[in-house]
C-alpha cells in the first residue's frame, strides 16, 4: 500500500497496457457468443461502475450509504429524457450531464450526513432512495408521458453510427469505464482521497487538522453518486435496454453493497473482484443446478441458496477479512511473487 | 362532530394502531441494541423467518401452539448460532463492522426461510378478523379493525413486560451493565455469554409476534422484508436504546404516513407511505440525532 503514492510505478503501466490490450482487442476478437457481452461483460462493467461509486462514500469515506440504485435510476432517466428532449446531443455529452444531475442529487441527499454516521445515515440514504424512485415513477414526465411503465431506451449513437450490436455496445462502456476507473484511481491516490480517508479514519481528528468535513463529505457524495448515475444510464441502455423504475429498488441497492464490502472496502480492483463475483456466482449455481442435478432442484431453491452464500460470505469476510476479496488477492500475489519484489 | 372531523380521527387512530406493529419490530432491534450495542439489521429477516416457519409449520400438521411453541425453539437456537458465530468473534469490531455482518446475516435467515418452506405467498390466520369492529363503529361512528387493536394490545403488553424485565430485575441489571461496557461488565462476573444468547432469543421471540401480525394482515410473504425496514425510522425518531421510544416512534410514523397518504396523497398519484417516514427521520435526525428517548452521544477523539 505505501509504494504507490500519487506517482505510478512501471508494473502499474504494465498492468494497465495488459488489461487495454485484454479488454480492447483480445476480448472483441476471441469471444464470438453474444450470451458473454450481453450478460456477463456488459454488467459487469455497468455495476463496477456503479460500486465504485459506493466505494468512494463507504470505502474511501466511510459513510454508511444504501442507496446507489436510486442515484443510478436518477442517471438512467436524466440520460433519457437529455436524448429523448435535446436536439442533437452526442451520446457521451448526455451521460456526462446525467451523471452531473445524479451528482446534484447526491450533494442533498449527503447533507444529512454533515450530522449523522452509522446506521442513522444508512436510514437518511434509503429515504433518498424510496423517495427518486417515487419521484420517477409518479411523475408522467421523467417517463415521456408512457402508461406501460415499461420505455425501450434509445439506440446509442455515437457521431451518426449506432452503436447497438453487443460487441459495440460492450466497446462503448469499456471507454467510459477505463477513463473514469482512471479517474478515480486518480483522486484515490491524491489529496482528495487523503481526505476521504482521513474523514474515514476519524473524522474528528481530521476536522482538527484542518480538513473541512462539510467540503469533503459533500464532495464524496457527488462523485459517488456521478458514478452510480453514469453507470445506471449505462446499464439501463445497454444491458436493460429499457428503463423502469422497479429495476433500481433496494434489492440492487444491496447487491452493489454486497459487491463493494466482499469486494474488498476501500479497493477499486475490489469494486471489479466483487461485482463479478456477485454477477457470476448466480450463473454458476444455475449452471450446476442445470448440468449437474439435472435441473433437479428447484430454481427458487437454487436462488435462495446464493443469498444464504451471500450472506455467510459477509459475515466469514467481516470476521476473518474485513478487506475482502481485493486483500485476498494481494495476499496470494504477495506469496505468489515473493522473490521477485526483493 | 362534523364527518370530516370524524373521518380524520379514524385515519389518526388507524395510523396509530398500524404504527404498533412498526413498533413491534423495532423492539426486538432495541432489546439487541441495548444488551449489545449492536445494530441488529437482521431483525426484519428473523421477523420473515419466525413467521415463515411457524406457517411452514403449520402446514406439517402441527397444532397451533404446537407450532407456536416449536418456533420459539427455532428461534432460540437462531439467537444461539448467531451469538456463537456472528457476535462473539466480531465481540470488540467497531459498530460498522458489525452492521454489516448483520446484513448478512438478514440475507442468510432470508436465503435459508425461502430454500426450507419456498417463496409462494401464504395466508396466516390468527382467529382475529381483519374487518372493523361494529360496536366501536356504532357507539362513536369511528371504523377500527380487531387486527389492529389486538396488534396494539400485544405490543403494550410486550413493552411492559421489558420495561419490567430491564428496569426491575437482576437480569435487566445485567443486561445493561454488558451493553454499557462488556469488559467491565464481564470482569465483575457478569455471564456475557448467557445474557448474549437471552437477548437475542428474546427478539427471536418478539420477532415471531410481530411476523405473526404482519402475516395475519398482509400475508405471509418475502415483502415483509422490505415492510419490517420501516422500523428504522421509527426507531430513528424514537432512539435506539429506548424501549417507550420504540413505540412512540412506531406510534409518530404510523400515523404521520396514513394521514400524509390520506390527505396529500392523492395530488401526487399515492404511495407516499413508501418514502414519508423515511424523510420524516432525516428531518428529525437534523433536530434530534439521538432521538426523543436515546441517550445522547457523545463522542471523542
Amino acid at each position: 500500500m505505501s509504494t504507490s503514492i500519487k506517482t505510478y510505478s512501471k508494473s502499474d503501466y504494465i498492468n494497465f497496457s495488459v488489461l487495454m490490450v485484454l479488454g480492447f482487442l483480445v476480448i472483441p476478437m476471441t469471444v464470438n457468443s453474444d450470451y458473454w457481452f450481453t450478460s456477463i461483460l456488459i454488467p459487469w462493467l455497468c455495476l463496477a461502475l456503479a460500486t465504485i461509486g459506493q466505494q468512494v462514500i463507504m470505502g474511501y469515506t466511510g459513510q454508511l450509504a444504501l442507496g446507489a440504485a436510486g442515484f443510478m435510476a436518477a442517471g438512467a432517466f436524466a440520460c433519457f429524457n437529455l436524448i429523448l428532449r435535446v436536439d442533437g446531443l452526442p451520446f457521451f455529452g448526455a451521460l456526462a450531464i446525467s451523471g452531473l444531475i445524479a451528482a446534484a442529487i447526491g450533494i442533498v441527499f449527503g447533507l444529512p450526513s454533515l450530522r449523522i454516521r452509522g446506521i442513522y445515515l444508512m436510514v437518511a440514504t434509503l429515504a433518498s432512495q424510496f423517495f427518486i424512485i417515487w419521484v420517477i415513477d409518479k411523475f408522467g414526465w421523467f417517463k415521456n408521458y408512457d402508461s406501460s411503465g415499461i420505455i425501450t431506451a434509445q439506440d446509442i449513437v455515437i457521431f451518426g453510427r449506432p452503436y447497438t450490436s453487443p460487441v459495440d455496445m460492450y466497446l462503448v462502456i469499456l471507454v467510459v469505464v477505463t477513463v473514469m476507473t482512471v479517474l478515480a484511481i486518480n483522486m484515490a491516490r491524491g489529496s482528495t482521497g487523503r481526505n476521504w480517508m482521513a474523514v474515514r479514519d476519524m473524522d474528528v481528528a481530521a476536522e482538527s487538522m484542518g480538513v473541512s468535513l462539510l467540503k469533503t463529505k459533500l464532495q464524496a457524495f457527488a462523485i459517488s453518486s456521478f458514478f452510480c448515475g453514469v453507470a445506471g444510464a449505462l446499464f439501463a441502455f445497454t444491458y436493460l435496454k429499457s428503463l423502469e423504475p422497479v429495476a433500481f429498488d433496494i434489492k440492487l441497492s444491496f447487491k452493489i453493497l454486497f459487491m463493494c464490502i466482499l469486494g474488498g472496502l476501500g479497493t477499486i480492483n475490489g469494486a471489479f473482484i466483487g461485482a463479478g463475483f456477485i454477477l457470476l456466482f448466480p450463473v454458476l449455481l444455475n449452471y450446476l443446478g442445470n448440468n449437474v442435478f439435472h435441473g433437479a432442484i428447484d430454481a427458487t431453491i437454487i436462488s435462495a441458496m446464493e443469498q444464504v452464500v451471500f450472506g455467510v460470505l459477509m459475515i466469514v469476510f467481516m470476521i476473518y477479512e474485513p478487506l475482502g476479496m481485493a486483500r485476498l488477492w494481494e495476499n496470494t500475489k504477495q506469496r505468489l511473487f515473493k522473490k521477485k519484489d526483493k | 362532530m362534523g364527518s370530516e372531523i370524524l373521518f380524520f380521527f379514524e385515519v389518526v387512530v388507524g395510523g396509530l394502531l398500524a404504527g404498533t406493529m412498526y413498533s413491534l419490530v423495532a423492539l426486538g432491534f432495541v432489546l439487541i441494541y441495548k444488551a449489545s450495542a449492536t445494530f441488529n439489521f437482521a431483525q426484519g429477516a428473523m421477523v420473515f423467518f419466525a413467521v415463515l416457519s411457524f406457517v411452514g409449520f403449520m402446514e406439517l400438521g402441527l397444532p397451533f401452539f404446537l407450532a407456536f411453541i416449536v418456533t420459539i425453539g427455532l428461534m432460540v437456537i437462531v439467537g444461539l448460532s448467531t451469538e456463537r458465530l456472528v457476535i462473539r468473534p466480531l465481540m470488540n469490531q467497531s459498530e460498522d463492522t458489525l452492521l454489516m455482518a448483520t446484513i448478512g446475516l438478514g440475507y442468510v435467515l432470508e436465503g435459508l426461510a425461502q430454500a426450507a418452506w419456498g417463496v409462494e405467498v401464504r395466508r396466516l390466520d390468527l382467529g382475529i378478523p381483519d374487518f372493523p369492529i361494529m360496536f366501536i363503529a356504532d357507539a362513536i361512528g369511528i371504523f377500527i379493525s380487531a387486527l389492529d387493536l389486538t396488534a396494539g394490545a400485544v405490543a403494550a403488553f410486550m413493552v411492559i413486560s421489558l420495561a419490567v424485565l430491564f428496569t426491575q430485575t437482576k437480569i435487566g441489571l445485567g443486561l445493561r451493565a454488558v451493553a454499557d461496557d462488556p469488559g467491565a461488565a464481564s470482569s465483575i462476573g457478569i455471564p456475557l455469554k448467557h445474557i448474549m444468547l437471552l437477548v437475542w432469543s428474546a427478539a427471536g421471540v418478539v420477532a415471531l409476534v410481530a411476523g405473526c401480525l404482519w402475516g395475519a394482515r398482509a400475508g405471509v410473504q418475502f415483502a415483509l422484508v422490505d415492510l419490517a425496514l420501516k422500523a428504522l425510522p421509527v426507531l430513528i425518531i424514537g432512539g435506539f436504546s429506548s424501549i417507550p421510544g420504540a413505540i412512540v416512534g412506531g406510534l409518530i410514523i404510523g400515523s404521520t404516513e396514513k394521514v400524509l397518504e390520506v390527505y396529500i396523497g392523492p395530488f401526487f398519484g399515492g404511495a407516499i407511505e413508501g418514502w414519508a417516514p423515511y424523510v420524516l427521520a432525516v428531518f428529525f435526525l437534523l433536530k434530534r440525532p439521538e432521538g426523543l428517548f436515546g441517550e445522547k452521544i457523545i463522542r471523542r477523539v
